[in-house]
């Protein structure tokens, strides 16, 4: 038990996949306008997440890792080089089967996260996730932990960065920081904030 | 070279860059600068698979069906990062250990898939790829100049070789701790951003809301 909640808590706060590893930048910036969009968009991310690094999990430990074939009578074969063309078509596979989900049992949500949904496929987190889950060698409870806290944390840092940009809207900003530069420096700051969990045993 | 030509590969280093005006690509342009030599390395590896990605979809864009075109080019831009990965593998060992996930996060990297929609499935193959490598040097611009600070600053080297002699070599330079932190990568393209809006500055973004609305037209 102890193992999973180190990985939950490191995921969520002293590893944030965006604030620590600038992941799914693009994004970030981009739909952090208003607290309801970064929200929604907060969600899909965990969802999403929840389900693609687990999965991802399953066909590296068993197809792709080194000697992963050896219950099909293959221990020699070593297919880690496919890795990222498999990954990112899982989570495009698994992203349009969510929607076409979504779209048929939960139309509500469907419409409450409308173009996000298919965007999250070139979220740079959700691949990150899933390499770095790759790259430390998770089990596959570890690794639904994983999914879980990463995304949580990025909804998290998207949510906090709408609430500072809904006040900052009213602020006198000079004119050449005006809109993108200073969310940069937001966000800078958000980071700098968020490294004091970096002091955190475990 | 043609004058569009000319205009494909020079509007993207400072009139329309990828990072400072199109918010493409951010993600990697932060995670690997904290040394001149992996930020370089990272430039030469996007710009290839931009060049080489723009080229091939290019090539086939009048046969790729609407629907699925997503899926295709992704399949494309996921071989050549394979590609790439698997040679910095076998001749730059170490700098792959360092760039870890983000050479694999080219796949993801918007600017590839943005220029791919955006551009190579409109264009002549020529002029693609001359888009490609025009976008592949205005990230490298920031690349290069985030990465020059943060060593310059952080360690008192360039590309391995000291400049200023740290005080704990027996020098003068005390190395400023948070250039070599994440946060700092923030504060420099934010900087970066207002210095290149002040000079060009048809780039400033309208407010929202204006506060000195009224002493603004005053002094008009």
């Amino acid at each position: 038990m102890d193992v999973y909640l180190h990985v939950l808590i490191k995921s969520v706060f002293v590893e944030n996949l965006a604030l620590a590893f600038f992941l799914g930048m693009c994004t970030f910036l981009a739909v952090s306008k208003k607290i309801e969009t970064a929200l929604g968009l907060g969600i899909a991310v965990v969802v999403v997440q929840m389900i693609t690094v687990p999965a991802n999990n399953l066909l590296y430990q068993y197809l792709l890792k080194d000697g992963a074939l050896a219950w099909a009578g293959l221990p020699d074969v070593d297919l880690s080089f496919l890795g990222l063309i498999c990954y990112i078509g899982v989570i495009a596979a698994m992203v349009q089967i969510l929607e076409m989900l979504l779209d048929r049992y939960f139309p509500a949500l469907y419409h409450a996260l409308g173009i996000f949904l298919p965007l999250i496929t070139v979220n740079c987190a959700i691949l990150g996730g899933t390499l770095f889950m790759v790259e430390r060698d998770y089990q596959f409870g570890e690794s639904m932990v994983y999914g879980i806290g990463s995304g949580l944390g990025w909804a998290l840092a998207i949510t906090a960065l709408a609430g500072v940009r809904e006040k900052l809207k009213y602020s006198d900003v000079p004119e050449g920081l005006q809109g993108l530069g200073i969310t940069f420096i937001t966000v800078g700051l958000m980071s700098l904030g968020f490294m004091a969990f970096s002091g955190i045993q475990l | 070279m043609s004058q569009e030509a000319q205009k494909v590969v020079k509007d993207p280093l400072l009139d329309n860059n990828p990072i400072a005006l199109q918010v493409l690509g951010v993600c990697s342009a932060l995670a690997v600068t904290t040394s001149l030599a992996t930020a370089l390395i990272m430039c030469v590896a996007l710009t290839t698979v931009t060049a080489c990605s723009n080229a091939s979809i290019s090539l086939i864009r009048k046969h790729i069906p609407g629907s699925i075109r997503i899926i295709v080019q992704m399949t494309i831009i996921a071989s050549l990062v394979i590609v790439v990965d698997q040679l910095l593998k076998a001749f730059a060992f170490e700098t792959s250990k360092q760039l870890s996930v983000f050479v694999g996060l080219i796949i993801t990297n918007c600017i590839v898939l943005g220029r791919a929609e955006a551009y190579a499935m409109k264009h002549g193959v020529g002029l693609s790829v001359l888009d490609g490598i025009g976008n592949g040097l205005g990230y490298s611009v920031i690349l290069i100049f985030v990465g020059t600070f943060r060593e310059l600053l952080g360690a008192g080297k360039l590309l391995g070789y000291t400049v200023f002699p740290l005080i704990s070599e027996g020098g003068w330079f005390t190395p400023v701790g948070i250039m070599l932190l994440p946060p700092s990568a923030f504060f420099l393209i934010g900087l970066f951003i207002w210095g290149l809006r002040a000079w060009k500055t048809e780039q400033i973004e309208k407010a929202e809301y204006r506060i000195h609305q009224v002493h603004r037209t005053e002094v008009l």
